[in-house]
């Protein structure tokens, strides 16, 4: 399998990010820093078999978020992410 | 080594591999493919190689200097972080010594670029003296562009993370700037016998 057929949707990461976040996530709304696109989660690009979690845009490609978990301890990366939007439960 | 004894090779097998194998490793046949982003589409004939930051005078290679510079091929195992290591793999390509050839810098560490974003970051003094390539074969074949074709920077003695795929130079500098796993979580050096995964480790 490529790179590309092994890439995965925003879905993927739904139980690592209610693992972070404590919260159904995928619906939740990113704004990329970089092009301005605003996807829910679900529809976001997910490289998951990299040495951590690389969220990208689907417009631009960019990195929207780095998600590193390992040692018993989160890194999480948002820096692409200009803003996320979610419901209170 | 204990003993040896003759007829118990199963034995001596398996005290020649850990030896070769760092702490928490397995040891792979395969060549898993462990990737941040998508494949990068590659013009070799607009392809550059260079080293940048602390020197008077960038240096450039196009793709037909770089291949006609001396080559090396060099076996190997490598290490990946998330635990698999591959034994003896064979890679042909440069030597970052040869690349440094004549280079004079103030530089202590060097930022690995790539085609799609990638960084990494080294001490200087563990890409020179004959640890680090610049390498364009794996197997007598030309590198796949999934396992970082044309070329990938190769560090065999770091965590594989540290071996950039789709390497574009190097950038010469007076301190550590973290790479892109660096800056989240994982460790600025990475020596996998000394388990070097995370922060902190």
């Amino acid at each position: 399998m490529t790179i590309e057929e092994r890439r995965l949707d925003g879905n993927a990461i739904g139980g690592l990010l209610r693992e972070i976040f404590t919260l159904e996530m995928t619906a939740a709304e990113t704004t990329c820093a970089g092009c301005g696109a605003i996807n829910a989660v679900g529809r976001v690009v997910v490289y998951a078999d990299a040495p951590g979690t690389v969220v990208r845009c689907p417009a631009c490609e960019s990195v929207l978020m780095r998600i590193v978990h390992g040692g018993g301890r989160y890194w999480v990366d948002l820096t692409g992410t200009r803003c996320l939007e979610f419901a209170e439960s | 080594m204990g003993f040896i004894s003759r007829g118990f090779r199963g034995k001596r097998r398996d005290v020649a591999s850990s030896s070769r194998v760092p702490p928490g490793q397995y040891v792979v046949t395969d060549f898993p493919v462990l990737s941040a982003g998508p494949t990068p589409r590659v013009n070799l004939d607009q392809w550059t190689f260079t080293i940048e930051g602390e020197i008077d005078e960038p240096k450039r290679w196009t793709w037909k200097e770089l291949v006609a510079l001396p080559s090396e091929t060099v076996t190997k195992g490598i290490h990946c972080v998330t635990k698999w290591s591959k034994l003896d793999t064979t890679w042909k390509g440069i030597s970052v010594d040869t690349l440094m050839e004549g280079v004079e810098t103030a530089a202590e560490f060097t930022t690995i670029f790539s085609d799609g974003g990638y960084t990494t970051n080294l001490p200087l003094d563990d890409v020179t003296g004959n640890k680090a390539w610049v390498v364009y074969e794996f197997d007598g074949q030309p590198l796949h562009p999934e396992h970082g074709g044309p070329v990938r920077f190769l560090v065999p003695h770091l965590y594989f993370w540290k071996s950039a795929k789709w390497v574009r130079g190097m950038r010469l500098e007076k301190e550590e700037h973290p790479g892109f796993w660096e800056s989240n979580g994982y460790n600025m050096y990475g020596d996998p016998w000394r388990e070097q995964r995370y922060w902190g480790d």
